[in-house]
């Protein structure tokens, strides 16, 4: 069951996990903040996320979730507090060093799925294994097949619908193993019926283990979490634990 | 993995590509055909050029130095040094430049009287067929080198020994016509002889005054069988430079390698340096104002062919870093999800440079052959002639590609670097 802690000098301190401790911590924010100018996107969030957990970022627009999902993701750094991510402090490595990171423990699912439109579903695929290490074009097909899109490996992202260039960047996000992987809107641009088959594919990938980030403004994709955070005004606002456990 | 992205974006992505190997084409078109005009220029304008007459001047050693200095009395060997043999002249086609001496014509004075008066008459080739002992076969002689002059009549040949072409200052003078028979008189000599006028001649110089006959006319009645006087050669140069100065000075001077550099390049001095050494008793003298000017025309039209050769590449360039910056605008997301998939700035830098370069260099292929026709059409309009497509066009075309379409993206490049994955994948 996913608990709550808020610590003494009552500043927003969660920690979100199981009762066993055993697991290790894939994610600590501490302190974190982001301050464009004389904005404050993030205001001192702490957030500690175990290995295998399902956590969705809730929010209103301009909460702060994509910034937060940025600095999660490597693609952005603090501008003070730290980040540690499966045990490796992200918090003031140079952009290649962040590359690298995101490269060999992310795997990244976007709202507007994002695929290489002259590349053919297999190689959108390809591509993330080939900037993290080796192809393998039957591993690649396997991964398609995974998301029921074999069959399509040869299509063109133009000539495959919303939900199939979805699953498609699914694929891609999970080809490498990726220690966390997170998604941005997954089902922001899909229909129901597709939502529904993109988060059945989410729940099988965190039922084999892997630890999930979904942003969303959907409390309908929030509910599959186990633990949803809300961000209000670059803060952490709650913290609700959805007993799927 | 690298390639398959390639070949993906060019053959789905042609048509967005397609601008940028145009305008490469149109670039390296238009270097492509100022370079080849440019390289052909100097023997077309020096072709041009030799309108203007001889560019250099052979005369006897003795005649040059020694009687230039000391009034010596004509004594028999004196005399002879004062000429230089007929045969020796087919040397002139033997020397390492022999392709570059276009024509030459030996001519002899002699001092005669027509009608009681003094005529300098003029023994001179025509237009003399030279077998050379190399193999080769020429025809040159004055008719070619006095392009300027009009000539009245048929044209004079070497075997017509009776005939003569008068100046027309002279022919006035005399109330000459074609067709008429003067009476040509040495009093040194003691030789008479009756020629008839077959040409009347405009030089707009002093030969107008003159007569023109065969050589071999000319050395009977002058006495002097198998001699000339002096041979004026026409023969196509690079302009001199300081080198050239240098060795024009001194020879000797010049270390071994400028002296290699000098002796292998078709400069005046070099040429007579080595007409010297095979005619060993004559002195050849460079007529620097034909030279100068001839070397000034050609470094000025060669120089405009090279500014607007620089001035196509660098509009080029300018079209192409716009076209590849508008590229990179475009494939912002793209780039920045290779950046996001974990990509590095070089990676993503080398795979578009890989497609621009390449697409350059389709666009380069298309470029240089259609360089080499308007170079024909350059050829054809300026110069009525074709131009000789020169092979160090085609490695200085690929380096222009390369240097051009690396320039042209290097604001791209630099964009690219500065990318953000954040800015561009969550859409809002």
């Amino acid at each position: 069951m996913a608990i709550m802690n808020i610590d003494n000098n009552n500043t927003n301190h969660h920690n979100i996990n199981n009762n066993n401790t055993n697991k290790t911590h894939i994610l600590e924010v501490k302190d974190v903040s982001k301050i464009y100018g004389s904005l404050h996107a993030l205001s001192d969030v702490n957030l500690t996320v175990e290995e295998g957990r399902w956590l969705s970022i809730m929010g209103p627009s301009g909460s702060g979730k994509t910034t937060l999902m940025n600095i999660i993701g490597c693609m952005d750094t603090p501008t003070c507090g730290s980040v540690h991510l499966d045990g490796q402090d992200i918090t003031r490595l140079s952009l290649s060093e962040l590359t690298k990171i995101r490269r060999d423990k992310i795997g990244l699912i976007f709202q507007q799925f994002h695929l290489v439109p002259y590349l053919t579903a297999l190689e959108n695929v390809m591509v993330a294994q080939y900037y993290h290490s080796m192809v393998d074009e039957k591993e690649a097909l396997q991964a398609l097949d995974r998301v029921g899109l074999a069959a399509r490996a040869k299509h063109l992202p133009r000539q495959l619908s919303g939900g199939e260039q979805q699953r498609v960047c699914i694929a891609r996000a999970l080809i490498n193993y990726p220690k966390l992987i997170l998604a941005d809107e997954p089902t922001g641009n899909l229909d129901e019926a597709n939502e529904e088959m993109i988060m059945k594919l989410l729940h099988q990938l965190h039922e084999e283990g892997s630890t999930i980030i979904v942003v969303t403004h959907s409390p309908e994709v929030s509910q599959h979490a186990q633990t949803t955070v809300v961000l209000e005004y670059g803060k952490v606002a709650r913290v609700v634990n959805n007993h799927i456990d | 993995m690298f390639r398959r992205m390639i070949l993906s974006v060019l053959v789905r992505q042609k048509k967005k590509l397609f601008l940028i190997a145009f305008t490469v084409a149109l670039g390296v078109s238009l270097a492509t055909a100022m370079l080849n005009v440019m390289f052909d220029v100097g023997d077309k304008v020096n072709q041009e050029l030799k309108a203007y007459g001889a560019n250099l001047n052979i005369v006897p050693r003795a005649a040059a130095v020694v009687n230039e200095m000391y009034e010596l009395d004509n004594g028999d060997k004196q005399q002879a040094m004062q000429f230089i043999p007929e045969d020796e002249l087919v040397k002139i086609k033997m020397i390492f430049w022999a392709y570059n001496i276009v024509d030459f014509a030996p001519y002899l004075t002699v001092h005669t009287m027509v009608n009681d008066k003094p005529v300098t008459m003029m023994g001179t080739w025509f237009n003399k067929h030279l077998n050379i002992p190399t193999g080769d076969k020429v025809d040159t002689g004055m008719l070619a080198m006095k392009s300027w002059w009009t000539i009245d009549g048929e044209k004079m040949t070497d075997d017509n020994l009776q005939g003569a072409m008068v100046g027309e200052t002279l022919a006035k003078q005399m109330n000459l016509k074609i067709g008429d028979s003067l009476v040509v008189a040495v009093p040194q000599t003691h030789e008479k002889m009756t020629l008839t006028v077959h040409n009347i001649f405009h030089s707009g110089g002093s030969e107008d005054g003159q007569l023109f006959v065969s050589l071999p006319v000319a050395q009977k009645l002058a006495d002097k069988p198998g001699l000339v006087e002096r041979v004026e050669v026409s023969a196509l140069t690079t302009p001199e430079n300081a080198l050239a100065r240098k060795a024009a000075q001194d020879p000797t001077s010049l270390s071994r390698a400028e002296w290699d550099r000098w002796y292998c390049t078709a400069y005046i001095s070099s040429i007579a340096y080595q007409l010297e050494e095979v005619m060993p008793d004559v002195r050849v003298k460079a007529i620097m104002q034909v030279a100068e000017s001839e070397g000034s025309i050609l470094q000025k039209t060669q120089l405009l062919m090279l500014l607007l050769t620089i001035l196509s590449l660098v509009c080029a360039a300018l079209a192409i870093s716009n076209l590849v910056t508008a590229n990179v605008i475009e494939r912002s997301t793209e780039i920045g999800l290779l950046k996001a998939l974990g990509a590095t700035n070089s990676e993503v830098a080398l795979l578009v440079l890989t497609e621009i370069l390449i697409v350059a260099f389709i666009g380069g292929i298309a470029g240089y052959f259609l360089g080499l026709g308007f170079a024909q059409i350059i050829g054809h309009t300026v110069f009525g002639s074709f131009v000789e497509p020169k092979m160090i066009i085609i490695p200085l075309v690929i380096i222009m590609v390369f240097l051009i379409t690396l320039l042209g993206s290097l604001p791209a490049l630099r964009m690219m670097m500065f990318l953000r994955p954040t800015a561009v994948l969550h859409g809002r």
